[in-house]
């Protein structure tokens, strides 16, 4: 089955991965900024990190007919330099025109601090002001829940956010339904140990729709699998659900969400 | 809705060596707990596990959801006047 990983970050993995990606049906992956494992020193680590983006990983990918796309921000960790993160959010429009990019993310909460909500209120502001798409990670294990709700509550405090233009990423049993009520969309991660298990993701399927779900592998540099998403495709094929529903949820859904970004020039295999 | 046209006895049939050996595990983890050397220096995190493995008891459907919530760090809505921002 053709489908696409909405969450994953390529510039980790190895042109290998490319390939096993191609030969499982993946045809499109977007990649959110992230963080590098340390701190980048300087705005110029992050010119070179969006240039990496939007122009090599494109290339690599398409060595395997994959289409690539990418959101760009300074990461939730990296929060606490709040001047630093102040000359990135400056410096992104230089990059939102680019073909590929998709919008800001992914932006979000860590340890749900003072800083972290500052730069994350931030990056709204660029996204209204240059009419961009987002995409929001949730913060880890603990954290989650309580970074998930301050998350909405930014969001839901600004009348100027078009919620179907945004992806709140990382939901588990006790963020999706918040997430979904309050009309925006949710992604399930697919991780071997914290997160969702393609089961659990299938499980939420059940529970509340295929509407405005997506399914991803956030494969990165940690402990993670760039293949999950066939994994999920597996998982509901066992218990019976129809191709239909499944599709809907790996290809059509990603489709959905990222045909409202003016950069997404979508090629459909032939 | 969009459910998968199964029974409950069809589910539990596909999920039985699944679950039988998540809950082998989880026995085995706290064994293997119970056999350090030294006491507890955390008692809260086999507390939480606790009311976990009590929640897995009591009746569904949301088990997985309560227990992700007995994991988690309280939300106040009034973080945003403690915080300024
Ligand atoms: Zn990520």
């Amino acid at each position: 089955m053709q489908y696409i990983d909405p969450h994953i970050h390529m510039v980790s993995r190895t042109t290998d991965d490319y390939e096993t990606l191609a030969k499982m049906g993946c045809v499109a992956v977007s990649e959110p900024a992230f963080w590098a494992g340390y701190d980048r020193g300087s705005v110029e680590g992050f010119r070179d990190y969006f240039e990496q983006l939007t122009e090599f990983e494109p290339k690599r990918a398409g060595w395997y007919g994959i289409q690539h796309y990418t959101w760009l921000c300074i990461n939730a960790k990296e929060a606490e330099n709040v001047s630093l993160s102040r000359e990135v959010i400056d410096m992104i429009p230089e990059f939102l025109d680019r073909p590929g990019v998709l919008g800001i993310g992914e932006i979000g909460l860590n340890k749900n601090t003072r800083n972290e909500a500052t730069v994350f209120l931030e990056h709204l502001e660029l996204a209204v002001r240059t009419q961009s798409q987002i995409l929001i990670h949730t913060p880890h294990l603990e954290d989650k829940y309580q970074g998930t709700r301050m998350i909405l509550d930014m969001l839901s405090g600004d009348s100027r956010i078009d919620r179907t233009r945004v992806l709140v990423d990382h939901v588990e049993e006790h963020t999706v339904r918040p997430v979904l009520e309050e009309g925006f969309w949710a992604g399930m991660t697919l991780y071997p140990v914290s997160k969702c298990t393609p089961d659990r993701a299938a499980d939420m399927v059940e529970m509340y729709g295929p509407e405005r779900l997506l399914v991803n592998s956030a494969g990165d540099w940690g402990p993670s699998k760039p293949t999950a998403v066939p994994d999920f495709i597996m998982a509901m094929r066992k218990r019976g659900h129809s191709e239909a529903l499944i599709r809907q949820v790996v290809y059509e859904n990603p489709l959905k969400f990222f045909s409202q970004s003016a950069n997404f020039e979508f090629q459909v295999a032939k | 809705m969009n459910r998968a046209d199964r029974s409950a006895q069809q589910v539990l049939e596909a999920e039985v060596l699944n679950l039988r050996a998540k809950l082998l595990e989880v026995a085995a983890g706290l064994d293997r707990i119970d056999r350090g050397a030294e006491p507890l220096a955390d008692a809260g995190t086999m507390e939480t596990f606790r009311g976990a493995i009590e929640t897995l008891l009591r009746p569904g459907p949301n088990r997985a959801e309560r227990i992700q919530l007995l994991f988690s760090r309280a939300y106040e809505d009034s973080w945003r006047e403690n915080m300024e921002v």
